[in-house]
């Protein structure tokens, strides 16, 4: 009975805010959880210590504010991306085309930076408003086919993922190629175009650490979100689209003009993490320099829930597993495969859930 | 030009006509690039394994076909989002191929055969157009193949002749997996080895393939085959034309159909949709 208490007085009673905030919770929570599981049982049956396997989980993630930075520069660009994706999917669309707008974006923050030499209080938000367009504008065609044509969003938006691939490897191997280089890159950036890293700031950060500002800007960016998507009148516009759209055409508002301006949104959002990677670490655009950033992004919102702070805690999560993949690669041997099947799976979970509730 | 050709557009085709099934019974299949990835992968170890290249062919399909399992699961009887299971599904088979990536040691190829005039290709090869003729009957002109497609056109057809929309949902995709296995397998097979991620996106441009051809076998193939010449090109390049554009050009055409400025594009009517 004492049990049953504790649980109302956590949960609360039946229709408060704070007991559907604590439901919520609870399938990905139980997801991580089963996923860390499913790993520790896969590294026993390898033969060996699964143990010291979470112990290496732990200590390559907490041991040092060097290994805490890492994790936190690792989940910098799933911020973003995971923002994008639930932008879109709060507002009924599937925005899959997060690595192609990144890319552009990427590409274009790298132009000016490369073309415009001007102090650093014009220079960084040009390089970050350049990149916004370009991320927008090639979030906007999937949008705009959706609004005046029908056309599938999910297939236009993976569409033009390939035709960015092809694009910017054009403009890097053709146009833009650092000269004498064999590598597909561009120069590097002015200095003035780079956005500083923390270890300068932190005194506990190793100067090798790359966390950067960008960090910081994605926090912004959370915080910006939520206030969005919550308080003001796009934002319940975007999700009344989502949630009723007749509902939402009956009360004035054009669902397609929506769709086409949340997935405008949702390509800029996705291009700041081309900023975080080119401004904030390499100062130059390399070519394939994503490793699937704009499809994790679909698991960090997943398992954020969509809300934007549930999103940076889930891209945390991602930025430590992808810093564990490489320490367990070369302490235990175990191949960095075993949690992009683990994220693999976490998906389809949590897809899963999601959809017998709904049932 | 026309090896090449061939070479490119039969795994496109096999996952292409996958694709089709899956998606006549109503179920959006982005699952292709995983099965195919599942496929090759198969192919490999099952081959690697017993020494018999028709060992590996079974097991290539199998683990298609496992994949395929794991998304009729969660899409048809757990409803989930039909989109975000495909994607889970290619991260998945992309972590563990990578996690029991087998040793790159060279394994035979499917038996070659000569044909005059043509030439000499492995046999899936020919297999397509004959697969491509025999799925335009079956779903089109046999009763099976109505009902298939009724489960993608509407979600209460099949249950007004008291079929289950389920388990014809759970065949589709299964062919597809099938299907989409058997073409990775080719992938492995002419290439004689895998390799990471060796599927590359053709999976996304099988589908791609699938709504170009208006979600018919026949024209679909047609699309593999175009699209098959455009990587044909690209590796000719024998004009200066940056290989990049042709690379580029099916999903730029696969757009433009999409959008209707060619002739008209009509998906499934409940395609995606589970209930009504």
């Amino acid at each position: 009975m004492n049990i049953r208490k504790l649980f109302v007085s956590l949960v609360g009673d039946k229709t408060s805010q704070s007991r559907k905030f604590f439901l919520s919770c609870i399938p990905p929570l139980l997801a991580i959880f089963v996923f860390f599981l499913s790993c520790g049982i896969v590294v026993h049956f390898r033969g060996q210590d699964a143990l010291e396997f979470y112990k290496i989980i732990l200590s390559s993630g907490f041991a040092s504010f060097d290994e805490f930075g890492y994790v936190l520069f690792n989940a910098t660009p799933l911020v973003f991306t995971g923002l994008a994706v639930a932008i879109g999917y709060r507002s009924g669309l599937f925005n899959i085309g997060c690595e192609g707008q990144l890319y552009v974006a990427a590409f274009a923050a790298a132009w000016v930076g490369m073309h415009l030499n001007l102090p650093a209080f014009l220079l960084i938000p040009l390089c970050i408003g350049a990149a916004m367009i370009a991320g927008a504008g090639w979030g906007a065609i999937p949008g705009f086919l959706k609004a005046r044509y029908g056309a599938h969003e999910v297939i236009n938006t993976i569409m033009m993922n390939f035709i960015a691939f092809a694009l910017m490897n054009y403009l890097v191997t053709s146009v833009y190629q650092e000269q004498g280089q064999m590598i597909p890159q561009t120069p590097q950036i002015h200095e003035t175009a780079r956005i500083p890293r923390l270890a300068s700031l932190i005194p506990f950060l190793p100067q090798s650490n790359p966390l950067n500002a960008s960090f910081l800007i994605a926090c912004g960016a959370v915080v910006l979100c939520y206030i969005f998507l919550t308080y003001t009148r796009w934002g319940y516009e975007l999700r009344l689209v989502g949630n009723a759209r007749d509902v939402a055409s009956y009360g004035g508002i054009n669902p397609r003009t929506v769709t086409v301006w949340v997935m405008a949104l949702s390509g800029a959002v996705a291009g700041l993490a081309g900023v975080a990677e080119v401004m904030g670490y390499r100062y130059r655009y390399l070519d394939n320099f994503s490793s699937g950033w704009g499809f994790t992004g679909i698991a960090v919102a997943l398992l954020g829930r969509n809300n934007p702070f549930g999103i940076l805690s889930a891209a945390v999560l991602f930025g430590l597993l992808n810093k564990v993949a490489l320490d367990i690669d070369i302490l235990l041997g175990i191949p960095r495969g075993l949690f992009l099947a683990g994220q693999g799976m976490l998906i389809i979970w949590l897809v899963c859930i999601e959809g017998i509730s709904r049932k | 030009m026309i090896p090449s050709t061939l070479r490119m557009a039969t795994p496109l085709g096999f996952a292409a006509l996958g694709g089709i099934y899956s998606e006549r019974a109503g179920v959006i299949n982005l699952a292709l690039e995983g099965m195919m990835l599942m496929g090759a992968f198969g192919y490999v170890i099952g081959t690697q394994g017993s020494g018999s290249i028709w060992i590996g062919l079974l097991v290539g399909i199998s683990f298609g076909v496992a994949m395929a399992l794991l998304h009729a699961i969660a899409t048809v009887t757990f409803h989930a989002e039909q989109v975000v299971t495909g994607i889970g599904i290619n991260i998945l088979a992309l972590g563990i191929t990578e996690y029991l990536l087998p040793p790159s040691k060279q394994v035979g190829g499917l038996p070659h055969w000569q044909l005059p005039l043509i030439g000499s290709y492995s046999f899936i090869v020919y297999l397509l157009p004959v697969l491509m003729v025999a799925s335009h009957i079956l779903l089109f002109k046999t009763p099976w193949g109505l009902r298939l497609c009724a489960a993608g056109e509407s979600t209460e057809a099949l249950a007004a002749l008291s079929l289950s929309r389920a388990k014809w949902q759970y065949l589709g995709i299964l062919l597809s997996g099938l299907l989409a296995g058997a073409g990775g397998c080719f992938l492995a097979s002419e290439v004689h080895y895998f390799t990471k991620g060796m599927t590359a996106g053709r999976g996304y441009l099988a589908l791609a393939a699938v709504i170009f051809g208006n979600w018919r076998p026949l024209s679909g193939v047609a699309a593999c085959f175009l699209f098959g010449l455009a990587t044909a090109l690209e590796l000719a390049n024998r004009w200066n034309i940056p290989g990049q554009l042709l690379h580029s050009l099916p999903y730029i055409l696969t757009m433009v159909v999409l959008v209707g400025f060619v002739g008209t594009s009509r998906p499934p009517a409940s395609l995606g949709r589970m209930k009504s």
